[in-house]
This record gives C-alpha cells, sequence and structure tokens, in this order.
C-alpha cells in the first residue's frame, strides 16, 4: 500500500463518521465480556434497528474502557456519555437518549479521578476503536508512524527518536529500549528477529492482554517499526494460550494488515519487509524470560540458558534477537509519530512516559489505567482508585508479581517509578497493583507467591528449584504455627542464597515477596511464630501447635 | 607470555596469573593451572548448561556471580573462585541437593564412587540444616543390563547430553519441572522397553550418583570412571 | 530407514488428524513446531495421549523423550481425557485475596476432588489457573471456557451441582 492509499482510508473512515455522527460504544473486551457486554450489544443492535436507525447510529464492539469492575460498560458518542453496569433490558431507553437526555440511573460520571487524571498513550485508541477494523486504527492515525519511519527516516534516526523517549523495557525490568534496539542493529547478521513477549504471567496482571484485546494493530505497527529500526524481516508473537479473544483478535489484525500490505513485502512502497507470525504459550510463567521464551518458541522446554551471549547478539535460531514486550512496542507508534522529545516530557528523570497499571484486589475502582510516571501511590490508589472499599484500612500494595514485593503504607508518598519501586524493596514488573486491606495476612502472601515460583521453577537450577521448595515448606511451617526462630534464620539465609546463585531471573527474584514483607511485616511473621496466632485470622494455625 | 597474539587473555585467578585462549572458559583456565572448583552438571566433552550453580565465582567489577563453566575468559579479569560467601553457597546448594531426595550413602552402590559424596566431603558437610523431603520415587531396573534409581539422581542432565550429543540415540530427556522434574526414557516408558536406547551404557559411566548404575556388578566396579577422560578426547576429535 | 515426511500414518483413522497433520505440513515438518503441532492436537482431542505424541514426534523428527518433556513442561498440555464439564478456578493474585481458596474447598467438599482431577463418573474435571487476566471482576472461574465473575462460594455450590445432576 502506498501513502496517499493509507491517507485514503483515514479519509474515508472520517467521512463515514461524519454522516454518522451517533455511534454507541460497546466494551467487548475480556472484562465485560464475561459480563454479558455481548448480549448488551445485540438488545442494542436490535433497539437500534427498531427506531429505524440502522443507517445513522452504528452499534460498534470496542476495546477495553479501563473501568471493568463497573462493566459492562457502554459510551454514546459523539457525547461520550458513559454507562455503567449496562443489561440487555436498558437497550431501549439507552438508544430513545440518544435524541434527548442521558439515562440518569445508568450514567457513570466521566469527571471521576479515575478517568480526569489518566493520560492516555498506550491505551489512547482502547475504548474508541473496534479492534477487529484497520480502517478504525487508520481513522486514528495509525500507521501513520509507520509511513514516516519508512518513508523519512533511517532506522538509525527511528532508534534515535526512541534513544531520546527515555522509554524503558515495560516487561519489569526496565531496561532503555533505545539501547537495545541498537545492540540489535549492530549486530551484523543476515537474518534478525524481532520478538513480541505477549506471555504476560504475572498472576493480578492483564494490561498487555487489554492491550492486545483493544487495539492489537498498535503492537503490529511498533513491532514493523522495531524490525526497520534493527534490520529484521520477521517477527513472532509469544501470546499466552489462555488469552483466546487476544489470539483472535490478533489473528484478524495481522490478516488485515497483510491485505492492506502493511505487512508482507514493499511496506508503504518502500523496499522494506516484514511479517509477523503468532507463536501460542503453553501455561509455563518462565517463558516471560528471554531466553527461555526463544526455547519455547524453537519447540522446546522453556529452560532458561546462561546469559551472556545475550539474545541481541545470539537468540532466536542463533540469530540476533531484539525482545520487547507489548506495552513497550505499543509505545512506540506515538514516539515515532510526536518524537521522543514529547514522549520524554511526561514522566520523571529517569523513568520517561505513562504506565499502564493493571488496579485490582481491595479497591474500589478495578481496571486498567495508564498515569504518567511518578505519580505517588496515594494518587493512583486513594484518586484514580478510588480507595479502599468496605471503610477498611489499606495496608499493602503489591506491585511486580512474583518478582515484586509489598509496598506498606509508609511509601505511599513515594513517586511510582523504576528506581523508587526498587529502592522499596519491590519492582515495577509488568504493572500489576494488588491493593490489600488488613484482611490479608502478610505470611499467607508470602507462602502464595512461593507456592507460585515453587511450580512455576523450570527445574534446571539447584537453588530455585530445590531452594523454592524448602522456602515454601518454611513459610507453610511458619503460617501454621509450627516454626521456631530457627526456621525464620534458615528462611532468611535461603533467600538470600536463592537470590544470588539462581541461574535466570525468576529464581533470582523468587525471594523478593518473602524478603519485603519480612522487611516491613516481620511482626506478623513474629505473631505467627511466637505467639502461635495470626493477626489478619487468616491463616489456620494447627491446633498441636497451641498445646 | 606474548601479549601481541590477539587470541591469549591475561587474568587473575586467586591471586594467580593466568593466560589462556580467548575462547576458554574460565574453568579451563583454572584447571589447567590446577586450581579447582567444584562441577557437578559439567564434564569435559559434554556441552555446558550452567545448571548446578557450583563453580559459581566472584569476578571483580560486577556484584552477579558468575558460573566459570559457562565465562569466557577476558583479558584484565580478576577472578575470586573461594570466599567465604561463595563456600557458603556452595555448601547450601549441595544440603539442598542431600535433602531434595535419598541420598544415605552407607546404602548407596556408588558409595566411595559418587561425586555429590566427594563434594560433600571436600566441603566439611557433616550435618544437612534442611529437612530431608524423602519423596518416595520409583527404580526402574527393566533394562537388561543397567537400572535407574530416581531416589538418586540430581538432575544434572550429564545422561540426557551424552546420550544426545555422543551417542545420538536421545533416550533420555527430563519431564515434569521444578521440584517435580525427573529424566524419562523415550515416553517415560521402562527402560528395558526402549526401542532408543543402544545400551551403550554411556548414561551410567557419566552420572555422578547411584541414580544409573550397572546391574549385579560388585560395588567397587559400578562406574568406570576410566571411560570419562575418553569422552572429552571423542568428542575434541569430533569438533 | 528415513522416512518421507507426512508418510507416517495417524494413530487412527479419526477425520481430525487431518488437521493435526495440516498444522505440521503448514510448518514444512519442522521440529520448531512441535509445540504448534501439540497445540493442535490437544485442542482436536481435548488432551495428549501416548499414541498422539509418538505419531506427532515421529513425523516431526523430535525424540520421543523430547516430546514427552515438552509435553509435561507445560502445564496447558493434558495428558489425561477431560471430563465432560471442566471448571477451572483461577488462582491469580487478585482472586486470590478475593476469596479463591474458599472455592477451590467448596470444590473439594462439592465433588471430592481436588484440582487437577476429574470425579470418577467422568463428569466434571477441575483444574486451576495461574491468572486468567480478569483480575477487576475477581474471584473468577470458568464453566466451560465461560468466564464467572465475582463468584462466592455458594455460587460455585449452585454451577457445580447443576452439572452433577443433570
Amino acid at each position: 500500500m502506498t501513502p496517499e492509499q493509507l491517507s485514503q482510508i483515514g479519509a474515508d473512515e472520517a467521512a463515514a463518521r461524519a454522516s454518522a455522527p451517533q455511534r454507541l460504544y460497546v466494551c467487548m473486551a475480556a472484562g465485560c465480556i464475561s459480563s454479558s457486554s455481548d448480549a448488551v450489544k445485540k438488545s442494542l443492535e436490535a433497539a437500534v434497528a427498531e427506531r429505524g436507525l440502522k443507517g445513522t447510529c452504528p452499534v460498534t464492539g470496542v476495546g477495553c474502557m479501563g473501568l471493568c469492575s463497573r462493566g459492562p460498560l457502554v459510551s454514546a458518542e459523539p457525547a461520550g456519555i458513559l454507562y455503567q453496569d449496562v443489561s440487555p433490558g436498558d437497550a431501549g431507553e439507552i438508544v430513545q437518549s440518544l435524541s434527548g437526555e442521558p439515562v440518569a440511573r445508568l450514567q457513570c460520571s466521566r469527571d471521576l479521578p479515575f478517568f480526569k487524571r489518566q493520560v492516555g498513550v498506550v491505551l489512547e485508541n482502547s475504548g474508541r476503536i473496534d479492534p477487529e477494523r484497520l480502517e478504525d486504527y487508520v481513522a486514528a492515525q495509525g500507521y501513520e508512524g509507520l509511513v514516516q519511519a519508512l518513508t523519512e527516516m533511517s532506522p538509525a534516526e527511528v532508534i534515535e527518536q526512541v534513544s531520546r523517549s527515555g522509554l524503558r523495557g515495560r516487561g519489569g525490568a526496565g531496561y532503555p529500549t533505545g539501547l537495545k534496539w541498537s545492540t540489535v542493529a549492530k549486530a551484523q547478521a543476515a537474518t534478525k528477529y524481532v520478538v513480541c513477549n505477549a506471555d504476560e504471567g504475572d498472576p493480578g496482571a492483564f494490561m498487555d492482554r487489554s492491550v492486545l484485546e483493544s487495539d492489537p494493530q498498535r503492537v503490529l505497527e511498533g513491532m514493523i517499526i522495531a524490525g526497520y529500526a534493527v534490520g529484521a524481516s520477521r517477527g513472532y508473537i509469544y501470546v499466552r494460550a489462555e488469552y483466546p479473544l487476544a489470539i483472535t483478535r490478533l489473528n484478524v489484525a495481522i490478516r488485515q494488515a497483510k491485505h492492506h500490505g502493511l505487512l508482507g513485502t514493499q511496506i508503504a512502497n518502500t523496499e522494506f519487509a516484514f511479517d509477523i507470525e503468532l507463536r501460542l504459550g503453553a501455561g509455563a510463567f518462565v517463558c516471560g524470560e528471554e531466553t527461555a521464551l526463544i526455547a519455547s518458541i524453537e519447540g522446546g522446554r522453556g529452560t532458561p540458558r546462561p546469559r551472556p551471549p545475550y539474545p541481541a547478539q545470539a537468540g532466536l535460531y542463533g540469530a540476533p534477537t531484539l525482545i520487547n514486550n507489548v506495552e513497550t512496542f505499543a509505545n512506540i507508534p506515538a514516539i515515532i509519530r510526536k518524537g521522543g522529545d514529547w514522549y520524554a516530557a511526561m514522566g520523571t528523570a529517569r523513568s520517561k512516559g505513562t504506565k499502564v497499571f493493571a488496579l485490582t484486589g481491595k479497591i474500589n475502582c478495578t481496571g486498567l489505567i495508564e498515569v504518567p510516571m511518578g505519580m505517588s501511590l496515594r494518587e493512583i490508589i486513594f484518586e484514580v482508585g478510588g480507595g479502599v472499599p468496605e471503610g477498611r484500612k489499606f495496608k499493602a500494595v503489591q506491585t511486580g508479581g512474583p518478582s515484586g514485593g509489598c509496598i506498606p503504607e509508609q511509601f505511599l508518598d513515594m513517586p511510582v517509578d523504576y528506581d523508587s519501586l526498587a529502592q522499596a524493596g519491590s519492582i515495577m514488573g509488568s504493572g500489576g497493583m494488588i491493593v490489600m486491606d488488613d484482611s490479608s495476612c502478610m505470611v499467607d502472601v508470602a507462602k502464595y507467591f512461593m507456592e507460585f515460583c515453587m511450580s512455576e521453577s523450570c527445574g534446571k537450577c539447584i537453588p530455585c528449584r530445590a531452594g523454592t521448595a524448602q522456602m515454601y515448606d518454611l513459610l507453610a511451617k511458619i503460617s501454621e504455627g509450627r516454626a521456631g526462630m530457627g526456621d525464620l534464620e534458615m528462611l532468611e539465609n535461603l533467600c538470600d542464597m536463592v537470590k544470588n546463585t539462581s541461574l535466570c531471573g525468576l529464581g533470582q527474584s523468587a525471594p523478593n515477596p518473602v524478603l519485603s514483607t519480612l522487611r516491613y511485616f516481620r511482626d506478623e511473621y513474629l505473631a505467627h511464630i511466637q505467639e502461635k496466632r495470626c493477626p489478619a485470622g487468616v491463616c489456620a494455625i494447627k491446633q498441636e501447635a497451641n498445646a | 607470555m606474548n601479549p601481541a597474539a590477539p587470541d591469549v587473555k591475561t587474568l587473575r585467578i586467586d591471586g594467580v596469573d593466568v593466560s589462556a585462549r580467548a575462547d576458554q572458559t574460565v574453568l579451563e583456565a583454572a584447571r589447567e593451572k590446577g586450581l579447582s572448583i567444584p562441577t557437578l552438571c559439567h564434564l569435559d566433552g559434554l556441552s555446558d548448561v550452567g545448571a548446578c550453580r557450583l563453580c559459581l565465582v566472584e569476578v571483580k567489577g560486577t556484584s552477579k556471580l558468575m558460573p566459570a563453566c559457562v565465562t569466557r575468559v577476558e583479558e584484565g579479569m580478576e577472578v575470586t573462585t573461594q570466599s567465604d560467601r561463595l563456600l557458603k553457597y556452595r555448601r547450601m546448594i549441595l544440603e539442598l541437593l542431600f535433602a531434595e531426595r535419598n541420598h544415605v550413602c552407607s546404602v548407596c552402590v556408588a558409595n566411595g564412587h559418587c561425586d555429590l559424596q566427594w563434594l560433600g566431603q571436600a566441603h566439611g558437610l557433616t550435618h544437612v540444616q534442611f529437612p530431608y523431603r524423602y519423596p518416595k520415587l520409583s527404580v526402574d531396573a527393566s533394562h537388561m543390563r543397567f537400572a535407574v534409581d530416581h531416589n538418586r539422581c540430581i538432575l544434572c542432565t550429564r545422561c540426557v547430553r551424552v546420550c544426545d550429543e555422543v551417542e545420538g540415540a536421545h533416550t533420555w530427556d527430563v519431564m515434569g519441572r521444578g521440584i517435580e522434574s525427573s529424566v524419562i526414557t523415550d515416553l517415560q516408558q521402562p527402560w528395558g522397553e526402549s526401542d532408543t536406547c543402544t545400551s551403550c551404557g554411556k548414561c551410567v559411566q557419566v552420572c555422578p550418583t547411584g541414580a544409573l548404575f550397572e546391574k549385579g556388578r560388585a560395588r567397587s566396579v559400578v562406574k568406570d570412571r576410566d571411560f570419562l577422560p575418553y569422552l572429552a578426547m571423542m568428542r575434541e576429535g569430533k569438533r | 530407514m528415513p522416512i518421507a515426511l507426512g508418510k507416517l500414518s495417524p494413530p487412527s483413522d479419526d477425520k481430525r488428524w487431518k488437521i493435526v497433520g495440516a498444522t505440521m505440513r503448514r510448518h514444512g515438518f519442522s521440529r520448531n513446531a512441535l509445540i504448534e503441532t501439540l497445540h493442535t492436537v490437544q485442542q482436536s482431542f481435548g488432551f495428549l495421549d501416548r499414541p498422539s505424541l509418538q505419531y506427532v514426534a515421529q513425523s516431526l523428527r523430535v525424540p520421543l523423550s523430547k516430546a514427552f518433556g515438552v509435553a509435561t513442561f507445560y502445564h496447558y498440555f493434558s495428558l489425561k481425557p477431560p471430563g465432560q464439564h471442566t471448571c477451572v478456578v483461577c488462582l491469580g493474585t487478585a482472586c486470590y485475596i478475593k476469596g479463591a481458596p474458599q472455592l477451590l474447598g467448596e470444590v473439594e467438599q462439592s465433588l471430592g476432588i481436588a484440582p487437577g482431577e476429574t470425579t470418577p463418573d467422568g463428569r466434571v474435571s477441575v483444574l486451576t489457573a495461574r491468572c486468567v487476566g480478569s483480575c477487576s471482576l475477581a474471584p473468577v472461574a470458568l464453566f466451560d471456557g465461560e468466564v464467572a465473575a465475582r463468584l462466592s462460594a455458594k455460587d460455585m455450590q449452585g454451577r457445580l451441582h447443576k452439572w452433577v445432576s443433570a
């Protein structure tokens, strides 16, 4: 496709919208679908047809609108009136209201801090476009960045913009993206690969799932730009088999991009060629680790191997390979379109731009948010998230999943960025934020994560394989009131050893949930050990322990 | 020493000046100089996996511990192979292995011929602080000449690699994951029913413990350790 | 004797093997296609058994032990036939702190089976998931693939009862 054809698609789409300004958006992301938003969509379609509005008020399934806890969500455009907890029976009333006052009983204010405080970059199209139509994406400036990169910029200039943006890897470790790209670009090889890590495995995190379900073309565009920048002509998306809707929409997106000449040969009328294939994960958290992910794409057991060599030098099939996660790629189109400096103007000194978080647990507004880096935890949890429900007391927020930690109240005013979170004993991770109130026991939470690491350990290296099992047994002993102070010392020794000797990031970070809860909630451990008592009343203390 | 030769690197290991070829690992360079670094999963002649973590060493300039078996020598590198911290970790790794399955030396066929036992002795391991897990695992004696006792297996995967890389049969692999992992023959069928096994016995010879052993032989000869140097030579020839 | 690619006969004349064969052909019978092919087998037959693993391994020239190692490494693959109905309880962090353990307790009480097991009559299989990504609706479970949101132990009991008594 030529750049002219692309802008024609955008113009046609804009004209279609101008001729039918009224439309109803129904959230068709996984959260709302499980609250039966598909039935809501059907009855809205019926209500529109009944009133003879079929040609003038289309009902469109769109991606995630963010406030998942109030789903199913419906938005009446162009006014942008948001309706929450919509049931199929409400359809007639909503359609009726298009020519009059909004349905007050269902209305959800757009003035909520949940919406007001957000900044959309990765999620700019989320909930606003039909994820299964390439035309929708193009009308929202989609693929402008790609055309610009291919026709006006050299690969080095593309990397320069990414470096300037200060973007750091959104998968968790925060490695500078520009640096990674330039390493792969410099590698001398006839074949290189671009891999998108969509094996989102942190329990309590669904950022990548939402992006893939809401705006899949954006991820493809980011990957194609990356391919051009590093000199690769083939890309793989490694996506969890547990995300069937994301897989379906990615397949649709790839097919449409191919059809429109945005994948394949002579992209945007240039010599550049790039193709993308899906590879399904099969339920192994460790495959989020780069070398394990590569082993899995190659069809083997997802066990990590020692680095170096890094995938940027020798990755998939031995070729230099660029691996970034979904959110990282999803940032790229906007960075190229608006420039690295625009992106770098958001965020803090060392953590630029925005970050998508999945806000869950004991919090009023659960859902998906995107905020500038550096917003404080207090603002995120108590303003955007609306605080802890049922008048209970905030206790801790867990970030970074099984590799992260629990952050207590005293750090609520800390800015959320890579370095501050690390200082507080946690990590940014991929963006899961699970809020806990005083009904959660921290020993139990540590045990939960250790069970996770134990059963997700690949078993290759001894510290992680046998060490997590021993640590889990010790935590179970503590939670049941069967442990002594010697067990606590043994646990701390094991944490130190497993952290420093494990082969890959899974083992090296497996002790983090224990270390952070020991650091801030040591009294809870002591209560279980010395008083044989669980302060939160969660753990089942064994009777004989009390005797 | 010839500083002009580009493929020779000079480094210091435990304060000793060492020169090595650029393609050598820290482990190779140290052993050529007579410095010992403990290993379990490494075996000359087989590919390295960096799994047992016993050969971790300290390298000046990085806080990360590096596995000597897969870390290439670099010019000016300063390596420490013995420190209180390293010794503590090595002891704990050995203890984790002893506690993981069942390693009662006195009743083991490999008593006196076992790498794990030697390493335990060399590290002054008199007791194991961790609770023994004692999973009740099976013994497969279906093969005519050999047997596998999973209770003694430390999952070093030497058998898997020798069978794949030297014999070319790939009868062995690992199934499951984490603490539930175990070595298998073919589709986890009895060893004696394996169609791919050539009964060459290499797996038995490279096994560092009493997990794989030859049936019906006197204890002192269940392992033919003389075989091991030839393994490396054969591999060198193949390269 | 070298076997010509794609000439191995499948374990049975079941039509579904054609779909499996198509996946392997699409990937040029490459060894790297092992996981993709196992996905197709599981999708078509509901689980992987030894004859199917042997067929796939030999067709792709993957050692048998390697194929078995891969099939047992990934928790998404099952070597046992599933029950008529499947209930997957999510054990993601959000679900865990919002009551997933109570849901599992209810399953054990109602059906007398632990996660990973199938009732003796083959009616219901119970599995756990690491996280299904519906964290904002926690706690959730999947009943034959449909997400049920904000479940209580009582809801769980009701849904299982429907399956068992049907």
